[in-house]
């Protein structure tokens, strides 16, 4: 892979790693505060069900997740296992879109 | 007389420690001990040396598991129990008991475009830069590396990936970023990039902790993250 392309990668990791970090710390005061009268499907529901916002937070946050996994797994597999090159670029893009995929039709699934 | 126990690697990548008794001193030095060894018991041990005072970076071995500079470390410092395990450096093929083969940790110094690529001709006037210019203070940081491979032995992440450039060579491209002198900028930004380049460094700090020279590659490398990043938004790279 080129410098340039590699160069990219990481600066898309720092980038997502802010978003990500942003949006834990805003989804654990959720957790605490949701656990506060018990938690119930319903009461989640009624918080995520055609509520925009939520919509667009949880949107960002997996896409931040599926940009962000991928290329730290990526560094992993060539460190610790050795397997670098095509395989490895095909196997963590296929992941990148599983996470997106699974985790945006999440997102829609507490919304709609 | 008190003595120290030394175990000394013998052999290439195949071998064993080999038990000696040396006397101790005062103020004596691992180099000293290994020295000794050479010299009074047994002739055949390989290993490298030359100025004995901290300035050649020719006789770095690993001593009870941590590389070090052994002309400047002293017995007192490292000895546990009266024992010494004197070792080759890690991440480096073995030649010979304690000489390693050191090419491929300068050849990365090439590969990372360790030489200076002058602007000037001998007609031109001597360049002025500002001791006190914030480019000039980050080249004098990192600038008073002696090659010993002691960074280099102590990193994972070269350990893991043999392609890795090492903190050496990455320290010393990151002194001439900031040469004002050098025309070679993008060129050596592109050979520094990537996963056998300064994106690979997971800032464990190892070779920070271990200069001999006070020397923080990780900041370089960290300088050099920051540089390339730059230089890629502005589509330079």
């Amino acid at each position: 892979m080129s410098a340039r392309a590699e160069t990219r990668l990481w600066i898309a990791q720092r980038a997502s790693a802010v978003v990500l970090a942003l949006c834990v710390v805003v989804h654990l005061i959720v957790i605490v505060y949701a656990m506060r009268g018990g938690l119930s499907a319903a009461e989640i529901l009624g918080r995520t069900r055609g509520n925009a916002g939520w919509l667009i937070f949880y949107g960002v946050f997996v896409l931040a997740a599926a940009v962000h996994a991928p290329i730290g797994l990526r560094a992993i597999c060539s460190e610790w296992l050795g397997w670098r090159g095509r395989s490895l670029s095909v196997a963590v893009h296929l992941l990148a879109v599983v996470l997106a995929v699974l985790g945006l039709r999440a997102v829609w699934a507490v919304f709609a | 007389m008190t003595t120290l126990q030394v175990d000394v690697w013998r052999g290439a990548e195949d071998g064993r420690y080999q038990r000696f008794e040396v006397p101790r001193e005062a103020n004596q030095t691992v180099l000293d001990v290994v020295t000794y060894i050479q010299r009074r018991l047994d002739a055949t041990l390989a290993y490298r040396f030359a100025c004995r005072v901290g300035m050649c970076g020719s006789c770095a071995m690993t001593v009870n598991g941590v590389a070090r500079w052994t002309c400047r470390t002293h017995v007192s410092k490292v000895t546990r129990d009266g024992r010494v395990e004197i070792g080759p450096l890690r991440n480096l093929p073995v030649i010979r008991d304690l000489a390693t083969d050191m090419r491929e940790f300068f050849d990365k110094w090439a590969r990372a475009k360790g030489a200076l690529a002058p602007t000037a001709t001998r007609k031109d006037d001597f360049a002025r830069v500002p001791p006190d210019s914030p480019q000039r203070a980050a080249a004098s940081a990192g600038i008073e590396c002696i090659g010993c491979g002691v960074c280099y032995a102590s990193c994972d992440v070269v350990a893991w990936n043999p392609d890795y450039l090492g903190p050496a060579a990455l320290n010393r491209a990151w002194t001439l970023v900031n040469d004002v002198r050098d025309g070679a900028r993008i060129e050596r930004l592109r050979a520094v990039a990537g996963d056998a380049g300064c994106h690979a460094c997971h800032t464990h700090m190892s070779c920070t902790e271990r200069c001999p020279k006070q020397i923080a590659p990780t900041a370089s490398i960290a300088g050099l993250k920051r540089a390339t990043a730059i230089a890629a938004l502005k589509g330079e790279l």
